[in-house]
């Protein structure tokens, strides 16, 4: 009997029966496509409209501000804001409760809807973001502000759609600090200018009397640090954005230049040049003491702080050629990091910490490229005449550099411009300025 | 009572070597290979022949005369007949099955059909028209397109080779050709974060999603993880658009619960 069971038991084991799993489908592709979306116009009463109308000079400031928004998203390369024309619901009523259908019908993946209001002399700006074809709101934010202001309020919106869309900050609502440039090429009148990234707003620092180079934001985006001249030598200057009120760092023997602040914004990086070798110093604002971090006969300049402070990254010919170096804070384990043909210079930190950015200069052609942090990696984005001096967004995800055009003999046909590309190199546009315009440097984000 | 324990611990291997070979989380995975490209292979035999059709015919018509000729020459040839003759002398009997198989080879339209059509494509050769052949190509095109609008499924030839478990591999590339048209990555994503979105669906028999289920959904809300959030997002926002998804036309029960794992990690950091 009981051999009988094993028997049975046997052949019952040896029936195999395979248990029965959920299939699973790999998505490892998808498309890099900007993201379809619609931004319906802020709707707006008929009192505040008039109240706002008689301030602002704007016959409707709900569209001005959508406008801005599309602006925005458009030029980020990552959004394709969609026509107009084409929306079938009235911007008062998509933002109560917006038809998804008409929306997913123009093939809108994502819809913005707000609302204007003036009260107590603010202007009060609602707004919504939906996902269309989970027909659900993601996101519903209102600001008060003064109404001059009415221009951020359109970049913080756009900020908010794009951290909540792509998943990282957004780098709208910031200014670019650059050299206006006028006049003949021989005898070139610089300023120092201010503007909103989009190319308004903009203001005049200095009256170009002296010659101004290389400005750069500190974290906070009060203070400037720049190259001017001092007694027909060049030095590092500060400037407080808010007073005024500009003063030479450091008192050196000879010249400084390529300036940058610290992370922490509490030290100046620069290059002091004396007797024909530079080298890379710091000097720590509060107390004013200065620290030679680099020690080499070779020309040591355009220093870079990693985001978190612990490393610089720096040009050197040290090696015979301009090549990118870094090392740490304390000056301590210097290591190359480019090795490709051509001369490297003006590198530049990501504010992420994963890339430098940098230029490029070989067989006469000027590249701006990035690199990873090791070295490895190296991506040229765009190549040109004459281009250089590449500055982050603060996310890290767009460059702005400078580009001339060539002149003839009589320095016809010299124009310098400012330019913006990201990082998968094809969305490179022109910076609207108000001159001509180069060293632009980016600010960090205005509101966090 | 060493004898039992033996066999005992004989059934117990057998037991998990067994448990071992059939469960499937206990396989090892196949060796990665690069993406399989996915080819549908189209009967055009027949309408190949279609054009031809006119010239076809007279040829056709030549080549039957022929091979009657040829069969009856084969059965008959004058030579053996002479050389049966001193040999042996035939039966009556044999002599009328003889006769009977000639007539059953001429009567056999079947056998006839085939070699006929066999030297019809030997001669398309020589029949050789490039406006033909584009014209054919373009409609075959047509007609192919025609059916997976239609159906907006695997076809029949794809799912021949439908196994128990699983979907096959032209199956699994025709959704994920068409889920990689749908998902707009979300380009601001760390890329060095674990980036994959484990999404259950339940589907219809055609292909609409009946319910979508983050399987990690505890991340999105985490601290430190919004980015999970939009990736998610996205992911879903692909399913919707991508509706109903396409999914073999047979074997309702094997995919009717599916999981979609989507990975941004190597399209972000290429």
């Amino acid at each position: 009997m009981i051999r009988y069971l094993n028997f049975l038991l046997a052949i019952f084991i040896l029936i195999p029966i395979k248990a029965i799993a959920l299939i699973e489908v790999d998505i490892t592709r998808g498309n890099l496509n900007p993201l379809p979306i619609a931004v319906s116009p802020l709707s707006i009463d008929n009192e505040s409209n008039k109240n706002l109308k008689n301030l602002l000079k704007k016959t409707n400031i709900g569209s001005e501000i959508s406008k801005i928004v599309e602006n925005n998203l458009k030029t980020s390369g990552l959004f394709n804001p969609l026509n107009k024309d084409a929306f079938l619901q009235k911007p008062d009523i998509a933002h109560l409760k917006p038809r998804f259908e008409d929306w997913a019908l123009i093939k809108a993946q994502a819809l913005i809807t707000g609302k204007v209001t003036y009260q107590d002399q603010k202007l009060r700006v609602e707004f919504r973001l939906w996902d269309v074809l989970a027909a659900k709101e993601i996101m519903a934010l209102a600001f008060t502000t003064v109404p001059a202001n009415w221009r951020r309020v359109g970049h913080i919106i756009t900020d908010k759609v794009y951290e909540r869309l792509t998943g990282e900050k957004g780098y709208f609502d910031t200014r670019i600090i650059y050299v206006a440039e006028k006049g003949p090429k021989i005898k070139r009148i610089k300023k120092l200018a201010i503007m909103d990234q989009d190319g308004f707003n903009t203001k005049y620092l200095t009256l170009g009397n002296e010659l101004v180079l290389t400005p750069r934001f500190n974290p906070t985006n009060q203070m400037v640090t720049y190259l001017s001249y001092f007694r027909n030598l060049p030095r590092v200057y500060l400037l407080d954005i808010e007073t005024g009120i500009q003063e030479v760092v450091g008192d050196f023997p000879g010249m400084t230049f390529a300036p940058r602040f610290s992370p922490n914004g509490k030290k100046i990086i620069m290059s002091f040049a004396i007797d024909g070798n530079s080298d890379i110093y710091t000097m720590d604002l509060e107390n004013r003491i200065v620290e030679r971090i680099t020690n080499h006969p070779s020309i040591d300049t355009s220093p870079s702080y990693s985001p978190d402070g612990k490393y610089i990254c720096f040009n050197s010919d040290r090696s015979g050629f301009q090549q990118i170096y870094v090392m740490k804070s304390n000056g301590s384990n210097v290591k190359r990091l480019s090795f490709g043909k051509g001369l490297y210079g003006t590198p530049v930190w990501s504010p992420r910490g994963d890339l430098i950015a940098f230029t490029k200069l070989h067989k006469g052609k000027f590249y701006i490229g990035v690199m990873r942090t090791d070295g490895s990696g190296e991506r040229l984005l765009t190549e040109n005449y004459y281009q250089e001096a590449p500055s982050w967004s603060p996310n890290g995800r767009v460059l702005i550099f400078y580009r001339e055009t060539k002149s003839d003999s009589e320095g016809k046909g010299f124009s310098a411009r400012l330019w913006s590309i990201d990082l998968t190199g094809y969305n490179e546009r022109l910076v609207k300025t108000e001159s001509d315009a180069s060293d632009p440097s980016w600010s960090s984000l205005l509101s966090n | 009572m060493i004898r039992n324990i033996i066999i005992s611990s004989g059934f117990h291997f057998i037991l998990i070597i067994i448990t071992a070979l059939s469960l499937p989380f206990l396989v090892r995975k196949p060796i990665d290979l690069p993406p399989i490209i996915s080819v549908e292979l189209i009967q055009i035999t027949d309408k190949t022949n279609i054009p031809f059709a006119p010239k076809a015919k007279k040829i056709i018509d030549e080549i039957k005369k022929k091979e009657k000729e040829k069969i009856t020459s084969e059965q008959a040839p004058p030579k053996k007949v002479k050389k049966e003759k001193p040999d042996a002398v035939p039966l009556p009997d044999e002599k009328i099955e003889k006769v009977k198989k000639i007539e059953e080879k001429k009567q056999n339209p079947e056998k006839l059909d085939e070699k006929i059509k066999q030297i019809s494509e030997f001669e398309k050769k020589e029949l050789f028209d490039p406006n033909n052949i584009a014209a054919l190509i373009d409609k075959s095109k047509e007609e192919t397109a025609e059916i997976s609008k239609k159906t907006n499924k695997i076809t029949q030839s794809q799912d021949r080779n439908v196994g128990a478990f699983g979907l096959t591999l032209s199956e699994e590339d025709a959704l994920k050709a068409q889920i990689f048209g749908c998902w707009s990555i979300p380009l601001g994503l760390p890329y060095n974060k674990n980036l994959l979105v484990r999404i259950k669906l339940q589907l219809k028999p055609d292909g609409t999603v009946i319910k979508s289920e983050i399987l990690d959904h505890a991340r999105m809300n985490s601290p430190g993880q919004g980015f999970y959030k939009v990736l998610a997002e996205s992911a879903l926002r692909a399913i919707k658009l991508c509706q109903p998804l396409r999914v073999p036309s047979k074997g309702y029960e094997r995919w009717k619960d599916l999981q979609l794992n989507f990975d941004a990690r190597e399209m972000l950091e290429g």
